[in-house]
This record gives structure tokens, sequence and C-alpha cells, in this order.
């Protein structure tokens, strides 16, 4: 049987083979959590405690600030040591609440089991803003603002991304076959609120022990378990809804314009949290892996906990790391050491050797057309990166530069090891800019 | 932290595949026409491969250090172009005159531009034309194959496709019999370039090349349907005047030409619209040169005129961007 997928794409090597059968761990707790109060795509929370201050697991440490931000918690219980700035993955020093765990990692009392029959779809919302839940996929975006469609975009499809495409990753793998029932549970909540006719979860087809899971498990539920064709980038949303549903987002629209609404698994179990026992979100799992590891693991890891405390808990690094890269290999970010702490969007991160590390010289572009044949967004890449790297904006823009995803694959198959997916981004950098000075 | 952590922008991880390899793999895919080449036609057939070769990488060397560039040629664009044009010239072809196309191939058709990447026209067919016009004589003066070990001298005569045209321009009717067989036109029994002759063995570095996915069937697929349709056109209005598709597709340099010289990517469009349409355009002024051109040949015209309107066809063939309507964005 053909599996469903998208038009383009690679098939890089997945690399999970590394830790796809290790069961998660609990990660134990590091001397000192960092929990930035900058997580989520969206205005920053704000620092609500003092330092000094005793907190509680789960207690709220900054509030949110407006309606497309969430507040962040204490990962254990504590004092505040600090709050300043601190190492954040994006590569700069953010506002952070510094916890020294007082070891009994007692939860907050204010929060309760609450029986979601009870709740009208407005309330598990709030629940879910409550508890700081945000995209887990990556992208870090705040669930409640997605949960909060507007009533002329009825959302008719609820699809769930189990489809972890980049290479090396396991941790949603890990959780579809170890915490189902928290993700199933997560998906029916994500349901009533939405409403929606179909509910489908997209696997890549390279998990068949989740596939099978998921089946057994919703045999009687109205929800689809969909395997989808192993090519990257097909948990990226717009070429997970094409292949679910066949419908494109239109270019500079958003899922709900299409109809369909998309949700991680692991965000789905951290929904379950929030609504059924009041828990924020203040750990998931991450998969540290990668040649430079010496036990690579599947870990549950607290939110703020540094990457070094990570690196430790997995048996330490083989020789010096050539590539600290957190997230995936494809669309991760390179820190420049391990004190940076683990976020709510990390779900991975991967340690290279220096020989890991491509390093083959930029040579001309031969037009070989790799890259226009791998773009999942149907873009002509060379061309894009050829007016951005002009500064040529208008030209920029009018091969549409803004579609890009950043998805890596034109970078992946260029024979010419031309970073072409750097040089859209500076040319789409370009292009907004053009566009706030034409607001001025 | 260690002196040697990188720190680059996504992706971190590459398909291993460069330029070089690339190359190297074409070069790989034309062995067997090469084999043939030098089977049929003997040492003189090896001295043009080998002159066009190496002429073609000193041609580069010169050049780079002219303009101060890095020398390039392990890269292995120049020798290509060099196998390339020897393939594309009469095994007969003097030294003098191949070592001139090997010159014109990479200074005017290559290094002018820029370089690798930078030809709008595939520097190989530039050096054939330059030489065609500008030595007729030895340009069409073609041999029989001797086959090695058979004794024959390489005899002069006519390619099949000229045969042809002097026939229908002086009777306007076709040949009343060929010198060869459609088997061994197949097979590469043939008067003719270098590497015209076997497109059995240009079919199966083709076979190689299409399995590594250097080549795509865009291209030489509509090149070669264009040519079916509409040379099949012609001969079911007139039999007796025009040769059939199959005449037209063993002969000459079109099997070379689609597989090969039509697909350079440098040349080519990248869309696969465009690729589409490149090949249409090469299939229809193939047909039309061979068939009411001065030249028995259309292929190396035809590809030079259609490398030109590569631009143009770029421009008009954008593909439609996901989530838009209409090609080249746009709601």
């Amino acid at each position: 049987m053909k599996l469903r997928t998208f038009k383009g794409g690679i098939h890089p090597p997945d690399n999970k083979q590394w830790t796809a059968h290790k069961a998660i761990e609990d990660c134990p707790l590091p001397e000192e959590l960092v929990v930035p109060l900058s997580q989520h795509i969206g205005a920053p929370a704000v620092a609500c405690v003092e330092v000094g201050q005793h907190v509680a697991k789960g207690q709220e440490v900054g509030s949110a600030k407006g309606f497309v931000s969430v507040p962040v918690h204490a990962s254990t219980s504590g004092e505040v040591v600090a709050i300043e700035n601190r190492p954040h993955p994006v590569g700069t020093s953010l506002p952070a609440v510094v916890i020294k765990p007082d070891g009994e990692d007692s939860w907050s009392s204010n929060l309760q089991f609450t029986d979601p029959g009870s709740l009208t779809s407005d309330e598990v919302i709030e629940k879910v803003r409550q508890a700081g839940v945000v995209g887990m996929g990556g992208a870090a975006f705040p669930a409640h603002v997605k949960m909060s469609p507007p009533p002329e975009k009825p959302i008719r499809t609820l699809l769930f991304n189990g489809v972890e495409c980049e290479p090396y990753l396991t941790s949603d793998h890990r959780m579809m076959l170890e915490e189902s029932e928290r993700v199933l549970q997560g998906v029916s909540l994500l349901q009533y609120v939405y409403g929606a006719e179909r509910v489908v979860i997209g696997i890549e087809a390279n998990k068949p022990d989740a596939i099978a899971l998921l089946k057994k498990q919703c045999a009687d539920a109205p929800v689809e378990i969909l395997p989808l064709e192993v090519k990257y980038p097909q948990g990226a949303e717009k070429q997970l809804i094409a292949a679910v549903t066949g419908r494109e987002v239109p270019s500079g629209g958003l899922p709900m314009d299409v109809g369909v609404a998309v949700h991680n698994v692991s965000t789905a179990a951290a929904v379950t949290d929030a609504v059924m026992l009041g828990r924020p979100l203040i750990e998931r799992v991450c998969t540290v892996t990668g040649p430079a590891i010496k036990e690579p693991k599947n870990l549950r890891v607290r939110i703020g906990m540094p990457l070094s405390h990570l690196v430790e808990i997995c048996g330490g690094l083989i020789g010096e790391p050539g590539k600290i890269i957190l997230g995936g290999p494809m669309m991760g970010f390179t820190q420049v050491g391990f004190d940076v702490p683990v976020v709510r969007g990390t779900s991975g991160l991967l340690l290279l050797h220096e020989e890991d590390v491509t390093k083959n010289p930029e040579g001309p572009c031969i037009r070989c057309a790799r890259c226009v044949q791998a773009c999942p967004m149907n873009l002509l890449p060379t061309t894009i990166a050829a007016y951005a790297r002009r500064n040529l904006v208008a030209e920029t823009e009018e091969y549409c530069a803004m579609d890009c995803i950043e998805c890596g694959s034109c970078s992946y198959v260029c024979p010419a090891s031309i970073p072409l997916v750097q040089s859209i981004r500076h040319g789409k950098a370009a292009v907004l800019a053009k566009k706030r000075k034409a607001l001025l | 932290m260690s002196p040697q952590l990188y720190l680059s922008s996504s992706p971190h991880v590459h398909s291993g595949e460069t330029t070089p390899k690339v190359m190297r793999a074409v070069l790989y895919s034309l062995v067997p026409a090469c084999c043939v080449a030098v089977y049929f036609f003997g040492m003189s057939a090896l001295s043009v491969l080998l002159i066009a070769t190496l002429g073609c990488l000193a041609t580069e060397v010169v050049c780079q250090r002219l303009m101060g560039h890095p020398v390039t040629i392990a890269d292995g664009s120049a020798a290509i172009t060099g196998v390339l044009l020897a393939l594309n010239l009469p095994p007969t072809s003097p030294w003098w005159l191949t070592l001139l196309g090997a010159v014109i191939a990479i200074a005017i058709g290559k290094q002018v531009y820029g370089g690798l990447g930078a030809n709008p026209f595939n520097p190989a067919l530039v050096a054939r034309v330059v030489l065609l016009i500008s030595f007729p004589v030895q340009m069409t003066t073609w041999s029989a194959p001797a086959p090695l070990g058979s004794g024959l001298d390489l005899v002069t005569t006519a390619t099949p496709l000229g045969e042809w045209k002097n026939a229908v321009m002086l009777t306007g009717e076709m040949p009343a019999a060929m010198q060869g067989s459609m088997v061994g036109y197949f097979l590469g029994n043939m008067p003719g370039c270098i590497g015209e002759v076997s497109a059995l063995a240009l079919l199966l570095g083709a076979a190689y090349l299409l399995y590594r996915r250097i080549l795509t069937w865009h291209i030489p697929a509509t090149y070669v349907g264009t040519v079916i349709l509409l040379s099949g056109a012609f001969w079911l209005i007139n039999p007796a005047r025009y040769p059939n598709p199959v005449f037209h597709l063993v002969t000459g340099g079109l099997v070379l030409g689609a597989f090969y010289m039509a697909t350079d990517m440098v040349t080519t469009p990248v869309s696969t619209r465009g690729m589409l349409l490149f090949g249409v355009g090469c299939g229809l002024l193939t047909v039309l040169i061979r068939l009411f051109g001065g030249y028995p040949e259309g292929v190396s015209f035809a590809i030079l005129l259609m490398n030109a309107a590569t631009p143009l066809i770029d421009r008009y063939t954008k593909p439609r961007t996901f989530g838009t309507l209409r090609q080249g964005g746009g709601v």
C-alpha cells in the first residue's frame, strides 16, 4: 500500500537506532535549575517571585504578559536564588528564574485533580493557558492560542503530529509507546474543545510499534491512526496537513484556514496533565544522543536543567564535541556550551564529533535542481538564495522567500554545499525589514 | 570549551553528494560510449578523446591562472567537457582541430562567463558549432567504421542522415537503399561523430546516471518523444520522402544530445515544467533542422538555441508555490 505523503522532501539517514528502543528514564535533579522567562513564541513572562523566596513545584514564577504569552513555573520545590540574565538556547542571555532545589520536590498545594467532564471548553483552554502548555515539537507556540480559533474558522480536522521526522530524535516515539494513555486522553480533551469531525494521529511508518499500539488502544475511539511515508519534513505542519487532508495551507495563512489544527502528541500529553491534574508544563522528554555521548538516552527532564547535567547523566562525553545541537540535525540550533538550560521546546540534545561535522567547501551552483526537487514548498531555493545574497530584496520576495519553512532540505542535498536555507533566512529577514520600513 | 566547536545555521547534516562526485559519475557513464567508439574507429578516436580531454584541462588551468582564480580542474567538469567535445567530433578530426575545439570550449564557452555554473551555453557544443561553421570540410568528413581487428581502413563516406539529405536534395525522395541497417545503427555500426555511433552504449551510461539520480527523465524523454511524434507525423504524411522515427532515433546525435548534451545541468532550466518545455523545444528544432535545414543534423543547433532560451523558460516556469493557486506565488 502506498503511504500518504507530500511532494518533495529528502531521505536523510534517521539514526534513531541509538535511542528508539530505550525506555524513558527520569533525570535526577541538578544543583540548580535555570527557568527562562521566555520559552515560547510571544511576549516573555514577567517574574512574579522574589530572590530568597521558597517556591513549590508547579508554582508560577513568571506571569504571562498578554494573550500570546504563557506563564512559567518552578520545575521543583526550592529557593529562588537569583532572577537574572542567563545563557538561553537562542544564543544570547535572557532573564531567568534560578532555583536551588530543596530536594523535597513537593508539588504546590494549589494543584488539584479535576474531572474533565465537568469543564466547559473555555475552562479547558484556560487550564491549558495557566499550565503554560506550548507546542512541544520545537516551535513552542502557546497551545491556548491555537485552541481559540475565531468562530468563522471552524476546525473540521484535528491532527496530531507523531511524525518525528527529524533524524536522531525519539522523544515523541517513546511518548506514544510509554505514555499512550496520557497522549490519548489529551487527544480526546482537544477533540472536546475543537469539536472536530475528524481526529487523526499521523505517524511515520518507521515507528510500527507506536502505530500498532495506538491502533489497538483507539480501536473503539473515533481516532484514526495514519501511517505516513518516511520522508523529511513529513512532520512540518503544512506538509503533514497536505499528506493527511490533501489540502494546502494558503501562502501566509494558518492551518485553521483549511479547517485544521495540529498539535504534537507530546503537547497532547501535557494538555492531559494541565486539565486533569492541574499540573503545569515543567518537564518533557528529551532525546540525548549522537556519536559524542557515552550512553544515549531518552530522558524525562525538568525545564531549566542545564545541558551539562544531561550530559553527566548520560555517562559523559566521548572525546571533545564538535557540535552541540539543541533539537534535531535538520532544524536544531547549535550552542556555544553546555550551560544553557532545557526549555519547553527542547526535544533533543545532539552531540557530534568534529569529524561528523560536514565542512565541504562551498562551490558554484551547477543548477542541478536537486534543491528544487527537494523543496517541500515547491520553491526555487537556488534562485531565492542567489537573490538574497545579492541583497535583491524585491526579487527575493517575488520568488516567494517568505513561504520557505526553513526545513533545510535544499542545503542537505546541495552538491555544491551552498548554505541555501541560511541565505534564504537572510533574505526573509531583509524582506521583513523592508515591509516594516514601508509601514513606518 | 574546546577550540574546534562548530557553530552554524541548520541543517547540521549533509547528503554527502558533491560536485566532483556528480562529475565523476558522468565521466564513468561515458566509458561504454568511449569504448565502443575506440572499437569502431580505432586509434584515431582514442587520440581525439585524449587530445580533447587534455586540451580542455590545460585550457582551464591556463584561464584560471591568468585570471588569478583557484585552479579547479579536480572538480571534473573540464574533463567532461573534453570527453563530450570528442564525442561530438568526427573520428578523423585532425589534432589541431581537436585542440582548437578544446580551447574554444573552455575559454570561450565557459571561462569568459565566470567558469563552472556561469556559462549560458553548453561549452562542448559551442566548440562543435564554431568548428562546424569554420572548418566545414574537416568537420563533415565522415568515415565508415573499421572495427578493431577487421583490418579495414577508415574510408570516407556519408552519415545516414547525410545520405538521406543528399538524396532528398537531388531527387526529393528517400534514397532507394541505405548503406546500413537499423540494428547496425543502434549498435554503432555507422559513420558519424565519435559519440553518435552507439545508441546502445550511450543508453547504458544514461541508465547509470538515471539510477544515480544525476539525470532525470524529463529532458531526454520529452526530447526523444517530441522527435518521435513530429518525425512520425511527417513520415505518415509522406513516407517516400521522410524517414521513419526509428531512423531519426538511432542515427545522428539524438541519443548523445538528448541524454548528455541537453541534460547539462548548468545550461538547462531548473524547474520540472521548464525541463519539459526545454526537451520539447529541442525535439521540435531538431526535426525541423534535420528535415528542412541546410545541415543534415540539427541536434547541436537545437540544444544551443534552447540554451539561449533557458533564462526565459526559467522566468516563465516558476513552480506553483505550495499554498498558492498561480505559478510564482499569489493566491
